[in-house]
């Protein structure tokens, strides 16, 4: 019986869990600055040619970045017989499901808006699309994350789930992707860049409601055997 | 004369697994301060039955009665008197042995009470270092701590004894001794022979070498 099954404790707890393995968090990160660098050496460095494709290569990487650390996120519980514990708590899943999903934002999606002026630099984004490109990481990474976590509950219980797991994700990630980097296009190209912001932050809001409750149920039934 | 409901009662339980009969019509009774060894060769569905028992499975057939009610209708009262304590012992390995026993008693707790559990498993000293740091009998060892602070009413032990030394699992017959004392109840599976008055054995077995189909 595990009773402190709040969101405050299951976020405090595996932000504690995350810092123990601080390398682990890097790796997404310095996978994100080093794809990206290659755009540049591999395509060309004429700048004005890149500023046109710089917000959907930063978008694209931010994408693949937090795939690569979604596979961890039931992954240990599971193992180690933590997950079962929860599950016979009486309590519902759904804030503590909640609380690990924002632990992972925090050390994957957050880093990454942080980080992203710097590819902006190194892809010549223009200027009046650096803060719209960071609004929209900033709200589109907590999608991310959101439908990571569901592709991470689905296969929580195969040995080598992480690329079924990208393979489940990557076509939720389309329209996140399509108004992510059209929200710093619009900005490059002078138009207002609030629309897609919005409807990022639309997809966020039925994320957050819908998704917890669809990971609770597909733990439920992944961990059946 | 009015029969007072047993604390745990089931009623023909079964389990399904790719149609595989895993528990075939299971009764049994648990009562106050009872301790109840399920035991039957490998495979005979003991972690099953503990498993359907603690609701972290769906059986297929057959009801569960906590008290004389029927477990939907009781079940958050049910799962917060129950502890279950299973063969993957939920111990983080980042965290430390302290860190991991207050998590898992799952109420405030001070210091004190938490050191106090860690030297009666004999873990004086390893308070605050990372469980991988510990060997297989000291990380059970911690999650067995718990036993020690838990209030739960029923208790369902998972082949408890793995990896434990002798001082360790007459430690655990300890807890178990106490617990039963004070009214509440154990179901454990184990291999082991307990030496204890309070135990009843219920036997499983094997539905598929028995050839039961």
């Amino acid at each position: 019986m595990i009773s402190n099954m709040g969101f405050l404790a299951f976020l405090r707890r595996d932000l504690r869990l995350i810092n123990r393995r601080r390398g682990e968090v890097a790796s997404p990160l310095i996978f994100f600055l080093m794809a990206a660098t290659f755009v540049p050496l591999g395509i060309t460095p004429d700048a004005e040619l890149l500023k046109n494709i710089a917000p959907g290569i930063i978008w694209v990487m931010a994408l693949l970045a937090t795939l690569l650390s979604a596979d961890s996120l039931f992954a240990s519980d599971y193992q180690d017989g933590s997950l079962e514990q929860m599950l016979i708590s009486p309590q519902l899943l759904v804030m503590p499901v909640l609380g690990k999903v924002t632990a992972h934002w925090l050390t994957t999606g957050l880093p990454l808006t942080l980080v992203s002026p710097l590819l902006g630099l190194l892809l010549s984004l223009p200027t009046a699309g650096y803060l719209p490109m960071m609004a929209g990481l900033a709200v589109g990474t907590g999608c991310l994350s959101l439908l990571a976590a569901l592709g991470a509950a689905l296969t929580v219980s195969l040995q080598k789930g992480s690329l079924l797991l990208t393979l489940i994700v990557m076509p939720l990630y389309m329209p996140i992707i399509i108004f992510g980097s059209a929200t710093a296009q619009y900005s490059i190209e002078g138009l207002a860049w609030s629309g897609p912001l919005a409807i990022l932050g639309a997809m966020l809001a039925v994320a957050i409601a819908l998704c917890p409750l669809a990971i609770v149920s597909v733990l439920r039934l992944t961990t059946i055997n | 004369m009015v029969v007072e409901p047993s604390l745990l009662s089931v009623k023909d339980l079964c389990f399904e697994r790719d149609d595989i009969q895993v528990i075939d019509s299971v009764c049994l009774d648990v009562s106050d301060g009872e301790i109840l060894q399920v035991e039957g060769p490998n495979g005979s569905g003991k972690t099953t039955l503990l498993r359907l028992l603690t609701s972290a499975l769906t059986a297929t057939h057959g009801d569960i009665y906590y008290q004389g009610r029927h477990l939907s209708e009781c079940r958050f009262e049910y799962l917060s008197n129950l502890l279950f304590l299973g063969h993957q012992s939920a111990v983080k390995m980042t965290l430390t042995a302290e860190e991991n026993l207050s998590w898992m008693v799952g109420r405030p707790i001070d210091c004190e009470e938490l050191l106090a559990a860690l030297d009666s498993v004999q873990l004086t000293g390893y308070s605050d270092m990372p469980c991988y740091r510990l060997s297989a009998g000291q990380q059970r060892r911690v999650a067995l701590a718990r036993l020690l602070l838990s209030p739960p009413k029923i208790w369902f032990l998972d082949e408890p004894f793995t990896a434990l030394d002798r001082q360790g699992v007459a430690l655990v017959e300890q807890c178990m001794q106490k617990h039963v004392d004070g009214g509440g109840s154990v179901v454990l599976s184990t291999h082991q022979p307990i030496a204890m008055d309070a135990v009843r054995r219920y036997s499983l077995v094997n539905q598929l070498s028995t050839g039961a189909n």
